[in-house]
């Protein structure tokens, strides 16, 4: 058997987690009611911090999972890339890779569940245990990292991570008017991010300067201006499809493209198929029998 | 049989030996597999009735699609139930606006990209065998290709799949819109090399057609210098559509058998290729070449549509032009840390020379994801221990500067016992878990991926290899 050193603060980190007891772990607190609050008596733990390992030319870097995502972007940053991770203030990898919603960017830059190259997790009895592997291609067996990306701490507590990296391009800029979100989609080539509230589109457009000026220029022609940047977002996460349900009392805004929409005030969602609930109660009964993970976490309820 | 015969018209199941026999291998090195009866469905509840059939009667379930697996997965152990979905071709659906299209899992790779050209659309992994390759397959084993360097693998490019489970229930997995609520069972299920269902549809993100490509073959006079140029390359924060290598063994086959213009006095080419809107293109290629010639390559820029056709003709036809130098290849896969390309690549060499083998090396440089070539000649005696010793060096030597086991062919059979080397056993009995979540009957290709021992459940579970099936 593959005979692996495990760091010293992970073998920390098992041992707070232990193999007895409602367990939760705790990020920055930017989701917290996400999917569920964890009774009053389930033990709070926190993931080890920190870079471990960044090697640009490998565009992977190792970090502990309780790194708030600004110092992960700030190391990337002095070498010229970043992740697809979405930067909410306070928060951490692996609680947004927990709660997983996309970055604004995600049209354009990739999904975040396509970031988490390999997850060293706490399972519930204590083991530590590796998803994935570091390169940044990799079908060594069943794909664990895909699960855990918004699977909000109930199949296992995330540690360390290795994420895989990209160029930060030189040049960017958001547009927004009163145009046809489709429209735009179908006539610029590679938008980063397509926002509408059912009036305005918001595009955001990056890359080489003399791209992203020929673009603009065609954004324009499509009716949107240049702007600060994107609206902010409303609180909570439907997927598309619920807006087209009607019902809508707030306002919203579609993230073109990734199946997401954001509303001010919650609306019904679709009821999941019941097969697809059952597959999700025999994963938590295989992870973690006990239930002790993250209770009171529903991640079909992560909306 | 007859109970399948109840399921599927008579001629759509086949039990004629030589069919069986057909059905017993993959494109892997693998002999020997034993297919029970073959099933070719046309539609979901088809293949529910040929899994519920299965299920009665205690078999297990292969999927196969259009069997040109590298590692064994769709070789069947012990007679099971073959359902094959080559008959499950069609596209269902496009929708060019959303660029989603949903597929049936025997379509082939190549025509679902022909088929939405007019959109301006393509569907972006590429594996070499694309003419032929089925989508399922790729969804099976999460298929690569030389464009899943900027892309990603098939997993960044399958929205939802639709998926008969081993209770015989249909489920939906993901969302063609991109997003619903829930653990990404999609993920989960993407290269599960057919042991948590059998794939019935597959709704695929389409990509669209880049404006403009400039592609470019660099030439060196070492492995060393190529190897460094594409670290180089990788460092300077761009990521081309595509950086492919080749050395001078599969150079010279290549020339001889396509004519591809290669130069046959080089140790190595690499054809990097950059896509995108023109400004950053431009841009990005003329770095390229000047970090090739500041390592001393020579640079060929192909000059329009026909030249960048005959380039990547030289590429894909590497194997065919293997032919003709052995009568057999053992095709291997592995990633390393891209930094670690040249390193890995000299100790290849070495084990080569070690084993007294011949190798040629045509990889996905860009990703790190080596596919040195072993060719021998099965009726030379001896041969077999040493082509597999060697390869066991090389997944060694891959392992051992942090690299995985397989970047897009999978784990199989060819790979299982090799899964210790790099997980440990709590690691495997998560992914077992995982497996069993999805196929608590263990019904499901059985005996593949996983070690025997990191799941009981399996049924018809053997202890090794099963003698006479490594060639």
């Amino acid at each position: 058997m593959a005979d692996r050193e495990v760091p010293a603060e992970l073998e920390l980190f098992a041992a707070e987690v232990g193999s007895e007891g409602p367990v939760a772990v705790v990020g920055g607190r930017s989701h917290w009611e996400v999917g569920g609050l964890c009774p009053e008596d389930t033990r709070l733990v926190r993931a080890p911090s920190g870079v471990r390992s960044f090697d640009p030319a490998d565009m992977t870097i190792r970090v502990g999972a309780g790194t708030s995502v600004a110092e992960v972007d700030a190391a990337l940053a002095e070498a010229g890339q970043r992740a697809n991770l979405p930067l909410t203030p306070g928060a951490t990898v692996g609680g947004v890779l927990a709660v997983g919603r996309d970055d604004l960017h995600a049209l354009g830059r990739g999904r975040l569940r396509d970031a988490l190259l390999e997850a060293v997790y706490v399972a519930d009895d204590g083991q530590v245990v590796t998803a994935g592997g570091p390169t940044v291609k990799n079908v060594s067996g069943f794909d664990l990292c895909r699960v855990l990306v918004g699977s909000l701490g109930t199949l296992g507590l995330v540690g360390e991570v290795i994420l895989r990296t990209w160029p930060r391009p030189a040049a960017q800029q958001w547009l927004a008017g009163p145009c046809d979100p489709t429209e735009l989609r179908r006539r610029l080539y590679w938008p980063s991010s397509i926002l509408w509230d059912g009036q305005t589109a918001w595009v955001h457009l990056e890359g080489h300067e003399s791209d992203v000026e020929s673009e603009t220029d065609l954004a324009k022609s499509l009716g949107c201006e240049p702007t600060e940047g994107p609206p902010p977002l409303p609180l909570h996460r439907v997927p598309v499809g619920a807006l087209a349900d009607g019902g809508i009392s707030g306002s919203y805004l579609a993230q073109v493209g990734t199946g997401s929409a954001y509303v001010s005030e919650p609306i019904p969602v679709p009821s999941p198929d019941p097969a697809v609930v059952a597959l999700h109660e025999r994963l938590k009964a295989g992870f973690d029998p006990r239930g002790r993970l993250n209770p009171g976490r529903d991640p079909l309820a992560a909306t | 049989m007859r109970d399948l015969r109840q399921v599927l018209p008579s001629d759509r199941v086949r039990t004629a030996p030589l069919e069986r026999s057909l059905m017993g291998r993959d494109a892997s090195i693998f002999e020997g597999g034993r297919a029970g009866p073959v099933c070719f469905p046309v539609g979901t509840e088809e293949v529910q009735g040929c899994v519920d059939t299965a299920r009665r009667h205690g078999r297990a379930v292969v999927p196969r699609g259009a069997g040109t697996g590298l590692a064994g997965g769709a070789v069947p152990l012990e007679e099971p139930v073959v359902v094959v979905t080559t008959k499950m071709n069609r596209l269902l659906s496009v929708d060019a606006d959303s660029r989603v299209a949903w597929v049936q899992p025997g379509m082939i790779n190549l025509d679902l990209s022909r088929a939405t050209a007019p959109y301006g659309l393509h569907f972006a992994p590429d594996p070499s065998s694309q003419q032929v390759c089925s989508l399922g397959g790729n969804v099976g084993t999460n298929a690569g290709g030389p464009h899943c360097l900027a892309h990603g693998v098939t997993s960044s490019h399958v929205l939802a799949v639709e998926v008969v489970l081993m209770s015989g229930e249909a489920v939906v997995l993901g969302n063609p819109d991109g997003w619903a609520p829930g653990m990404d069972l999609r993920g989960a299920y993407v290269g599960s090399e057919g042991m948590m269902g059998i794939t019935t549809a597959i709704a695929v993100r389409l990509t669209p057609n880049p404006p403009a490509v400039q592609t470019l073959l660099l030439a060196f006079d070492s492995v060393d210098a190529a190897a460094q140029t594409v670290s180089a390359v990788i460092a300077d924060g761009i990521v081309p559509a595509a950086i492919e290598m080749m050395d001078n063994n599969i150079i010279r086959a290549v020339e001889a058998f396509v004519g591809a213009g290669f130069p046959t006095d080089a140790a190595a080419v690499v054809i990097v290729e950059v896509d995108g809107l023109p400004g950053g293109v431009a841009e990005e290629a003329d770095r390229v070449v000047e970090l090739a010639t500041a390592r001393g390559g020579s640079v060929r820029r192909a000059a329009d549509e026909e030249e960048r056709a005959l380039l990547w003709k030289g590429r894909k036809s590497a194997f065919g032009a293997i032919a003709r130098i052995m009568p057999n290849y053992y095709l291997h896969d592995t990633v390393v840390p891209r930094t670690r390309l040249a390193e890995v690549m000299n100790r290849v060499y070495e084990i080569v020379e070690e084993h007294d083998l011949q190798v040629m090396n045509v990889f996905h440089a860009g990703d790190g994801n080596l596919h040195p070539m072993l060719l021998f000649d099965r009726r030379e005696p001896g041969i077999m221990p040493r082509v597999h010793a060697a390869g066991a060096a090389i997944i060694e030597a891959s392992l051992a500067v942090g690299g995985v086991l397989s970047g897009e062919h999978g784990i199989g059979m060819e790979k299982r016992d090799f899964m210790p080397l790099m997980f440990s056993e709590a690691d495997l009995d998560a992914q077992a878990r995982l497996r069993r979540a999805f196929d608590p009957s263990g019904m499901a290709n059985p005996s593949k991926v996983l070690p025997t021992g990191a799941s009981c459940a399996d049924i018809n579970a053997l202890d090794k290899v099963p003698d006479g099936v490594w060639g």
